[in-house]
Order: C-alpha cells, then structure tokens, then sequence
C-alpha cells in the first residue's frame, strides 16, 4: 500500500476524532472567532498608526490577526498538546509497531491542521468580509494570501512537534506550550497592533521570532499595499523557522511515554 | 525458510550500571506458543520490546522471522501484531473503526467484523473507546493485535486486569491462534496462565533465564514430590510411615510421585482399619507455582 494512500486514510480518521471531541474543535474554531468579536467590539471602533504612519482601522486589522492567531493556535497549540497526550496514552508507541510508517503517522496529522488552518483563515475572513467591512483579497494577493498560510501552518506544525520532546508529560503540555507562545502573541501584534511607539527591545525581540512575521506576511499577502507592505522576507523567516523545528522534531521526536 | 521463528543468543541490555537483561538464550519455533514468565522487573518486557523492535540491544544476537527487528523493517511489522503491556487508542473513536484503521495497515489483514466477534466486542461494536471498561479495552488491544493478520504475536501481559471469565475467553483467542499456525510469544505473571496456554516455558529472574522446558517438567517439577495432607481426629494415632506434622495442626506427607498411589492406598486402608475419618484429605502434584517459587525465590536470596 502506498504511503499516500496511507496518510489520507489516517487524515480521515483524524478528522473524525477531531470533531468528536468537543473541547478541541471549540478551542480551535469557537475561540478565534470570540476573539475575535470581542477585539473588534471593544477595540475596533479606534484606528490604528502603522509604523509607515498610514492610519487603519481597527476592527479590519483584528480579521487578519485573528486568522494569523486561529492557525497558531490549531497548529502549534493544539498539535503539541495533543501529540503529547498521545504519546503519554501510549497511542504513538502502539502505532510505531505496525507497519504505518512514522512519517505517515504525523504526516497525516500535520496535514490535517494545515487544512484546519485553511477552513479557519476563511471563516474569519468570511467573518469579517460580513461584519467588519473587511476586503478580501483577489488575483495575486489571493495566492500569497494562500502560499502564507500555507507556509505559516506548516511551520508552526514544525514547531509543535518540535516542542514535544521538552514536554515532560501530558499535565504539563497546556502550561509549556502556553507558555512558549503567549508572550510571542503579545508582542507580535496578534491582540493589538505593535505601533512604531513600542520599545526597541520589545521590536528587537518580535523580530527574531516567526509569529510577528507570520502576523506582517498574512496582513501584507491579505490586504496588500497600499496599507501594508508585502515582503517574501518575513515567509522567508517563517519557513527558516519551521525548517528549523523539522530538523528538532525529527532528531528528537519520541514515540514512548516518559515515565 | 527455518522453522525458527524467534533465535535469541547471549542477549544484554544494560541501562547504566545496571543490567536488566544479562545474557539470555531462546528459540521459539513456528506455531508454538512460549510464555516468558517472571516477576515484575525480571526482565521480561525490556526482552519482548527487543524483539518487537522497540529497543535497541546492548549485545547478542537476535532473529525474528528471519530479520533483526533493531531495523525496525516495514516487512518485519506486517508479520507481527503487538500487545503491548499499557498502550491507548483514540478515545473518540468506536471499536469498529479502531480495529479497521489498525488493520487497514496490514498488507491481507482479517475481517474486521470477525476480529471484533472473536474477542468478545460485537455488542460494543459502535461504542467510543472512551465508554469502554477497562478489560474492554484491553480486548481491544488482542482485537488490533489480530486485526493484520500476522504470523507471530507478542502478547505482553495480555490477560492484567481481566476477570475470570474474561481470561477464559482470551485463552481460548489463544489456543484457536495456535491451532490455525500462529506463533504467540507470551509474557505474564500468571502460572495458570503459562501452564494453560505455553508449550514450553521459559522463566526470567534477574535478567537470566533460570529454567526453560515444557510446564510439565519444567526444572524438574515431574520429579518433585506430592503433598498429601490430611487431619486426624482427636486421639487417633499417627499412621506407620510418620508425617510431617504442620503447625495449623494437619499432617503433610511429601511423596515421589510414583509412590503417591500405594501410598494414598496404604493411608486410607489404614484409617479405614482404625475406624477413622481422615479430613481434609488432599493429594497435590506439584504445581507449576510451586516450581516458579523456588526458583525465583532462591534468586531474591542472593539479589
């Protein structure tokens, strides 16, 4: 049996464990959009002074961050919380003794938040092209639109895996994984836009990190210039980033529970 | 093709300093059923991973159907199904659909309905994962182990938790594997277990094979002596060949075993001509546990 044959069959299944259990598909679909509503009611009236001066507002701008943030959240939360739990329950080791190859196994659950990703990117979209008044993109910013997020949902599945290893066992998934990127989304211009008045030291650090340029790419390829520059460096540092978590993941993966 | 389907010699792991497997021997023939019986931390799971593949050896030479399973070859996995001693499944999905996605990895695997029957789930057949009680689970495991249909089983503890009736079950699951040409590799605690199920035990203490053979003579229990035991009543004297009294008060006489009939036929000829009534009486061969005390008892003394 192919491989490919494999993995779509596995991503099947995964679909359905997935929406059968009702704490992830509301944290995954249900939270962004909360968000989402509550950013841009509290928020949105106000307008927002981009570093290039240009004035936007608000409630627009929190359609795209809040797409950005939903494909953080079902990729690298969800899948390192969830990657552990299976580990712990010993369902990564009973799978690595049958003959579905390793790479099948995740493959199928990458690929299966990355089309997570897809179905969140355009609910919030669709959200906020309803409510919000926000454009949508067409032609060419349609398809960095899609090669962005496409990008950014990978890599950030990457980085999941990658932190599993450091997760000691299933109780303290949550608090480490919330832990890793908290912080980034604050800084990064996820839950409220990061003006050109921010410290240096606050700029310094959003720039090494892939969500800041994952949050610039997707507001760059969705709404394009005049608003926002679009620039292949912050893809670039995006995918530099989750190539980097490819190579953690696959040195040091592990199929056992720890004990 | 031999007809070994396991080949073991001088395997060792060694965790630091210390030694879980110590040099071990075993062969394993095709459609033979091998328990590998031990206490707990004997060495008997870090011997069954080796040979599942899951760990890696410190030495030795190991064979399973032919392949070293530290390669951890794809042909190797499709000819093994795996019980392993704690493992999950997804918890949303409903045994039909766990044991047609295991089998689905097999390249001939068996029918999906026929599997579920076998281990006694028809009734749960739609039922989460999640609702099941733990020995239903644990069927669920012998369920996705059979799922692919392969030549050789590992059974790692199989029957832990079950209750009776349920342990009846499995082995019965076992002895139709056994008649249809599998082999099992077994480990468990249980003597009965072993005694019922193996053709030929081995048993591991200390990370050392200490005794292997067929349970019937296994280190010499054909020639270790019956116990007979019974109880006298109140001023009876004791019979001609003198027991050995034991402190509840009962006698025990130990037997060769083939003195056992002349001797019980002396005993109650004896009582019979006195006029009295030998309670309790009970005549035990010696037991499988009886041989497995001793044996791993003798180890902790020095451990």
């Amino acid at each position: 049996m192919s491989e490919l044959t494999l993995t779509a069959r596995q991503i099947r299944y995964t679909n359905k464990a997935f929406w059968r259990n009702p704490a992830a598909a509301f944290f995954t679909f249900v939270f962004p959009l909360m968000f989402l509503v509550i950013f841009a009611t509290l928020l949105g009236s106000g307008t927002v002074t981009l570093e290039s001066g240009r004035e936007f507002n608000q409630s627009t701008y929190y359609v795209a961050s809040m797409a950005v943030f939903s494909v953080i959240t079902a990729c690298y939360t969800n899948l390192a919380i969830g990657v552990t739990f299976q580990r712990d329950a010993g369902i990564l080791k009973r799978t690595r003794g049958t003959p579905l190859p390793g790479s099948a196994y995740l493959g199928a659950r990458v690929i299966h938040v990355m089309i997570m990703s897809i179905l969140l990117v355009v609910i919030c979209a669709a959200f906020g092209w309803l409510f919000y008044d926000a454009d949508l993109p067409t032609g060419m910013s349609l398809v960095r639109s899609i090669i962005v997020v496409l990008v950014g949902s990978a890599s950030f599945a990457a980085l999941g895996l990658a932190l599993t290893p450091a997760i000691p066992n299933a109780d303290a998934a949550p608090p480490i994984v919330n832990a890793t990127i908290l912080p980034l989304l604050f800084i990064s211009g996820i839950f409220f836009p990061v003006g050109p008045d921010a410290p240096q030291w606050i700029e310094t650090l959003s720039d090494i990190f892939p969500v800041r340029h994952l949050v610039d790419a997707f507001l760059g390829s969705f709404y394009g210039p005049p608003l926002f520059a679009f620039s292949w460096r912050d893809v670039g540092i995006v995918a530099a980033w989750g190539l980097a978590g490819l190579i953690v993941a696959t040195r040091y993966f592990s199929w056992e529970p720890r004990r | 093709m031999s007809d070994r389907a396991i080949e073991v010699t001088g395997l060792r792991k060694t965790y630091g300093d210390l030694e879980a497997v110590a040099g071990i021997d075993l062969t394993v023939d095709v459609g033979e059923v091998f328990a590998l019986l031990g206490p707990n931390g004997a060495g008997k799971t870090t011997t069954v991973e080796i040979l599942e593949g899951y760990r890696q050896r410190t030495a030795g030479d190991v064979s399973v159907l032919g392949l070293d399973p530290a390669g951890r070859a794809r042909a190797l996995r499709e000819r093994v199904g795996i019980v392993l001693q704690s493992t999950g499944v997804d918890p949303y999905l409903t045994v039909r659909e766990t044991v047609s996605l295991y089998a689905s990895y097999y390249p001939s695997p068996r029918d999906v309905d026929e599997v579920v029957e076998l281990v006694g789930l028809a009734g749960k057949r739609d039922t989460r994962v999640l609702k099941l009680s733990g020995g239903q689970q644990r069927r669920l495991d012998v369920a996705i182990a059979l799922a692919g249909d392969a030549e050789l089983l590992f059974l790692d503890e199989p029957t832990t938790g079950f209750d009776p009736g349920a342990r009846r079950n499995a082995w019965e699951i076992v002895r139709n594997l056994s008649d249809i040409g599998k082999t099992v590799f077994l480990t468990t605690h249980y003597m009965d277990e072993a005694q019922n199920l193996a053709n030929r035990v081995a048993v591991i203490a200390h990370g050392t094979i200490v005794a292997e053979g067929p349970p019937g003579s296994l280190a010499g229990r054909d020639r270790m002596k019956t116990r007979i035991r019974f109880r006298l009543p109140p001023g009876a004297p004791e019979p001609e060949r003198a027991p050995h009294r034991l402190p509840d008060g009962s006698y025990e006489i130990r037997a060769d075993q083939e003195e056992t009939t002349k001797l019980v036929h002396d005993l109650t000829a004896w009582a019979l001509e006195s006029g009295f009534v030998l309670d309790a009486l009970e005549v035990t061969p010696p037991t499988l546990e009886d041989v497995y005390l001793e044996l791993t008892a003798s180890e902790d003394v020095t451990a």
